[in-house]
């Protein structure tokens, strides 16, 4: 590999970083709340409120069972207005946060219904109020379970992210096929899916670090 | 006599079914008082309704009719708001303890005084009054996953005293523990009785536990309440057969297997031998009554089994024994007459 292409792999390296890290922090801004919500909401749970929770729930399915690829091409005039452009790497963050969030939602969603009932009785019967619940029970008990979930976001958006070349996004993805396929450079493909090998191998082992500071169920965490 | 610290008066619990099939009752006309500053219990099989009556004190539960008051406050009518403060004057402990796994023994202490939004600054000064109290000083930094079960039980007995509660519910608490362990438990929620002065509403389906801490019992069978009162007149005088089946080998006595094998519901002929249960309560449960049934009737009696205990603070004797099925009728009568109770159990013979 020629060295001229160590500056252009580094900076697609950091495309990469940055679409990633600005859209797992929106989605899980956005997605975040709403699991919680839709963990909670179901009729005769904390914050029943059966109705809203199946249009919010209609809602992230509509969102996730739409391919990505066609999620990006189908919310430019979206991207536009709150980018100012369609075109470019943080534009694309717009698609990769309204793919992430719903994703996100429903991870988070699950990691809060892993919570024993018990522990919500409890907390009732200590004359905890909702919000105190979601605050004081729910989140930290839930907590593993939803850093191990961001893990498992953060890694698919890794893939998300190399198809947003389509909307020139830039990044690993978009190297790869450029100068890879299109230019005939295996030499580039092979350093570009090396790598992603590398960073979603150091993701999916911080987070598990991360998610086992959090776990306090097991003994093994003795003395910490 | 002093307010009851609970009064169920006339409540029903009715859970709508969709099917047409009418609703499920899970529990009907129950009036019940539970006195201040006593330990009562609620016996019943799984399914019976306890748990639910249980969860109608603070609240978890409300009733489709009637009235729950607990310290004076009409819990079934009350507003989200005022029954969240209610619930901070009853406390509860259950089977599974319910612990946050993510907190410490001593943070799951605090987690009630700050959803009471306690002082911060006060709360690390009531912990360690808790956990002293409960003798988990040296845990205090550990998370449940280090502890024994029984250790585990004592963090749910602090942490539900916590906000000094004047009522504290107890949902199957020593159900998941050894006997050894209970017997720890059960007598520090006995202490605690005492020196608090808390009221302690508990449900079981061990008529151990009763005998052991309970000065009032309610037995519960199929919704409803079959039979309340003191404890300890219950277990001299079960009028229910829920309750006498709940009672067999817990007081006093089982008959012998290799008499329990043969016996039979009538005499086979003049030789049979009745066996019978003696109970023997109060001031007579130290009467050598059968001694006398010897002396002063000439009645040969043969023991097969007995014990005194005590329930309630007072002497409970069970003698299971043999008597010549001739002269039962008069036997039964003589210790009758002397206030001893007698129950026909079988023949051998």
């Amino acid at each position: 590999m020629s060295a001229n292409l160590i500056p252009i792999l580094w900076e697609s390296t950091l495309q990469t970083l940055y679409m990633v890290a600005l859209s797992t922090l929106l989605g899980t801004l956005i997605g975040a709340p709403l699991g919680i919500f839709l963990a909670t909401s179901r009729r005769g749970e904390l914050l029943s409120s059966p109705v809203l929770n199946t249009v919010l729930g209609l809602a992230v399915n509509a969102a996730r069972s739409t391919p990505f690829i066609i999620l990006v091409v189908a919310i430019i005039p979206l991207t536009r207005l709150i980018a100012g452009t369609s075109i470019g790497t943080t534009a694309a963050i717009v698609p990769l946060t309204i793919a992430s969030a719903p994703f996100i939602a429903r991870l988070i969603e699950t990691a809060i219904r892993e919570v024993d009932a018990g522990l919500i009785e409890a907390a009732r019967a200590m004359g905890a109020a909702p919000f105190q619940i979601v605050r004081k029970v729910l989140i930290p008990e839930a907590m593993p379970g939803i850093i191990l979930g961001l893990t498992l976001a953060v890694v698919s958006l890794i893939g998300y992210s190399a198809m947003v070349g389509a909307v020139g996004g830039g990044g690993l993805g978009d190297l790869g096929i450029r100068y890879g396929y299109q230019r005939f450079m295996p030499e580039v493909m092979l350093a570009v899916v090396v790598i992603l090998i590398l960073l979603v191998q150091a993701v999916q082992s911080c987070g598990e670090w991360i998610a086992s500071r959090f776990d306090k169920r097991a003994p093994r965490n003795r003395g910490r | 006599m002093a307010e009851p610290a609970i009064s169920f008066q006339d409540v029903t619990r009715r859970y709508p079914q969709k099917a047409a099939a009418g609703d499920v009752v899970a529990l009907q006309d129950i009036w019940l008082d539970v006195p201040q500053g006593a330990v009562t219990g609620i016996i019943g099989r799984s399914g019976a309704g306890k748990s639910t009556l249980l969860r109608m004190v603070n609240g978890l539960e409300r009733p489709s009719s009637g009235k729950v008051i607990v310290n004076g406050h009409d819990v079934g009518a009350a507003s989200d708001a005022s029954l969240r403060a209610i619930r901070r004057e009853v406390g509860m402990i259950f089977q599974h303890f319910n612990l946050l796994a993510s907190r410490t023994v001593a943070e799951n202490i605090a987690l009630p005084l700050e959803i009471a939004s306690e002082d911060p600054a006060r709360i690390p000064a009531r912990v360690g009054e808790l956990i002293e109290r409960v003798g988990l000083t040296a845990q205090a930094s550990r998370y449940p996953a280090e502890l024994s079960g029984g250790q585990k039980q004592r963090v749910g007995i602090a942490r539900a005293l916590a906000t000094a509660p004047r009522v504290l519910l107890s949902d199957e608490a020593t159900s998941a523990l050894d006997p050894d362990t209970t017997r720890q438990v059960l007598e520090l929620l006995q202490s605690i009785n005492r020196e608090l002065g808390l009221t302690i509403l508990l449900i079981t389906h061990e008529m151990g536990v009763v005998r052991d801490i309970c000065s009032h019992v309610a037995v519960i069978e199929a919704g409803r309440i079959v039979e309340a009162g003191e404890t300890y007149s219950v277990f001299s005088r079960p009028g229910h057969a829920t309750t006498r089946s709940f009672l067999q080998g817990v007081t006093g006595v089982a008959v012998p297997h290799f008499v329990a094998g043969q016996l039979r519901d009538t005499p086979q002929d003049a030789s049979a031998e009745a066996v019978v249960q003696v109970t023997f309560t109060g001031r007579h449960a130290t009467d050598p009554m059968l001694a006398r049934l010897t002396a002063e009737r000439g009645v040969s009696v043969n023991i097969l089994a007995g014990a005194i205990e005590e329930i309630g603070d007072k002497p409970f004797g069970s003698l299971i024994v043999g008597l010549p099925s001739g002269r039962l009728d008069e036997s039964r009568r003589f210790l009758e007459e002397h206030g001893l109770m007698t129950e026909v159990l079988g023949y051998v013979g």
